[in-house]
């Protein structure tokens, strides 16, 4: 496994991807234990043939990671009503009665995907988000069920939930920070973080530390310092314990 | 200026467009739109030119534009001439369209808010290639605003002669005039390329029995840059697909990875002895002589297509970059491929 040195360009390759992705996963699980657990998925695309490739295609996967919104304080009124509708839709008509309770609370669910790109040789952050609108007493039951059905989150509404340092980053770059594109491996429309610059910063952040430098820091920390950055952009922060050289 | 990249930029799709049914208001419903769509360009921004055509029989309410052939909604950051080659394998003049203004399919197309959209996807993709091939995006990332503009208004006109001169600034690698293009220099490094694989199960003799592309997941986007480690060596198309799709040239794997390779191998071994001269064996893993050609298992490349045409495989790989890559600098390939059914095996 190489090391980072001076000359280092902040990328890395398709199997360092999958060797640090490992890793990441391993320290996430021991570090996180309330959180959903990352894990990997192989490329799930139809063609056999592209699967037997020389590289392990495939991308890291965390799942319905919620985040609760207290439906009093939202001006959406007109999203609360929509999902109202849409979950009783899937629920049947028969629990109307606790739908309607004044304690409502709307779940926002967020699934996150770490995707390698060839092109820029970095992790990409893709994301999606959907809601939930529950009765208080149905919170506890519910927060673990599979609530997938609800309706995605406009990139407005995810706004909110963001932390504000990027609310703010989204305002001003609206094309170039975060992006609705097809999902490399599912073809269909996610939220991206643009990694053109994650090289650079990667660089930065490597080598600007002067005890890794000097050691020389493993690859296989690189998802685990990119995701300290990265995960801090929506909201999802990286325990302490999880970026020290040996855990 | 070469030649070939004013026929690619000069090319047109002859469109046939239809509005969707659900959406005609009036009677006598309205009569399809014809118009020619630069190949270059993108769906959307034929908004102006078919809007006319419809407005008046339009249900009330806000337009957002999409297209769909034959069921299939289409992708709008495809350039439309990629778009024709990838789903009319025995191309339709002209190209009966379907085109929407509501009911846009979220679930399966990013959203396009018009021309902002489009624009930030091209130069998204551009920045992608900069990246590709400089190792930075500095040289889009420091465009200034009116060159950015020029750019984008060159490729949304099809005008060749403004596009060179806007981005000539961004070090992209210029197209020469140089004759020695022809014999296929190449120099190390990254060269942008989207591969489209379409897989097929069954088998085709002529064009025209292709089956539909009814659905994207019959469809595999690659996104993958073609390295090139040897400097000056005759670097043709072939090799260039030989790099990307190796498992269909041989000695790669396609469903059972082991055998498959041990099988490929003594193929070489048979056939460089059968051979009785090191010819064969020099050129390392060359055990076909077609270059498109299949593999192990029944694979084979049917069809591979640039810019509306099925380029010689010996053609330089170089002068292939040069004359058919789209504006934003990626080089589109569209393959056909017949996979044997998985399930069968």
């Amino acid at each position: 496994m190489s090391c980072f040195s001076s000359s280092w360009d902040g990328t890395l390759s398709q199997n360092d991807f999958s060797v640090a992705a490992h890793v990441f996963t391993e320290r996430w699980e021991r570090n996180n234990s309330s959180s959903p657990s990352w894990f990997w998925v192989n490329s799930p695309k139809g063609t056999p043939f592209l699967a037997s490739s020389q590289h392990v295609e495939g991308y890291l996967s965390l799942e319905s990671m919620c985040v609760l919104v207290s439906a009093e304080d939202s001006n959406e009124e007109s999203c609360t009503v929509e999902e109202e509708a849409g979950f009783s839709e899937i629920e049947g008509a028969a629990d109307s009665a606790t739908l309607v309770q004044s304690n409502r609370h709307e779940a926002h669910y967020y699934d996150f995907h770490i995707v390698y790109s060839a092109s820029y040789r970095v992790p990409v952050l893709y994301f999606r988000a959907y809601c939930s609108v529950m009765s208080m007493s149905c919170v506890n039951i519910l927060i673990f069920a599979e609530c997938i059905d609800g309706r995605p989150l406009l990139l407005n509404e995810i706004e909110k939930d963001l932390p504000a340092c990027s609310s703010k980053v989204l305002l001003e770059t609206k094309w170039t920070f975060i992006t609705q594109e097809e999902h490399p491996f599912l073809n269909r429309p996610w939220y991206k973080l643009h990694p053109c610059g994650t090289s650079e910063w990667m660089k930065l952040l490597c080598l600007g530390d002067e005890v890794a430098a000097k050691n020389g820091l493993a690859i296989e920390l690189y998802l685990v310092s990119w995701f300290s950055v990265v995960g801090q952009v929506v909201g999802l922060k990286t325990p302490l314990e999880m970026v020290k050289k040996s855990v | 200026m070469m030649e070939a990249q004013k026929y690619v930029w000069e090319g047109a799709i002859p469109l046939q467009i239809h509005l969707h049914e659900s959406e005609i208001t009036s009677l006598p419903p309205p009569s399809p739109a014809l118009i020619l769509a630069p190949r270059i360009g993108y769906l959307p921004l034929l908004l102006p030119l078919i809007k006319p055509y419809f407005s008046s029989t339009l249900p009330p309410g806000q337009d957002t534009i999409w297209f769909d052939y034959k069921g299939l909604p289409l992708k709008w950051y495809i350039p439309t001439g990629v778009l024709f080659d990838l789903l009319c394998a025995q191309p339709e003049r002209p190209w009966n369209l379907t085109v929407h203004f509501r009911g846009y399919p979220s679930n399966l197309l990013i959203p396009c808010e018009g021309e902002e959209s489009v624009k930030w996807s091209f130069i998204n993709s551009l920045k992608e290639a900069d990246y590709i091939i400089n190792g930075n995006c500095k040289n889009v990332m420091h465009m200034s605003q009116s060159d950015q503009v020029e750019l984008w208004h060159s490729v949304m006109d099809a005008n060749l002669e403004k596009y060179m001169r806007a981005s000539s600034k961004l070090k992209l690698g210029t197209v020469t005039t140089d004759e020695a293009d022809m014999v296929g220099q190449v120099k190390a490094g990254k060269i942008p390329v989207r591969l489209y694989v379409w897989s097929v199960n069954e088998d085709f003799e002529d064009l025209e029995d292709a089956p539909e592309v009814d659905n994207w997941d019959q469809i595999s986007y690659i996104n993958r840059p073609l390295e090139i480690h040897k400097e000056g060596k005759h670097f043709t198309l072939h090799d260039a697909l030989k790099n990307l799709l190796p498992e269909f040239f041989g000695g790669k794997s396609l469903i059972n990875d082991e055998p498959c390779i041990e099988e490929g191998e003594d193929v070489q071994k048979v056939s460089s002895e059968d051979a009785g001269s090191s010819t064969g064996a020099e050129e390392g893993k060359e055990i076909f002589n077609q270059p498109v050609e299949s593999c192990c298992n029944d694979a084979e490349i049917k069809l591979v297509r640039i810019q509306g045409i099925e380029p010689k495989m010996e053609i330089p790989f170089s002068w292939v970059v040069n004359s058919l890559k789209n504006p934003e600098h990626f080089l589109h390939i569209c393959v056909c491929v017949k996979v044997p059914n998985v399930n069968a095996a």
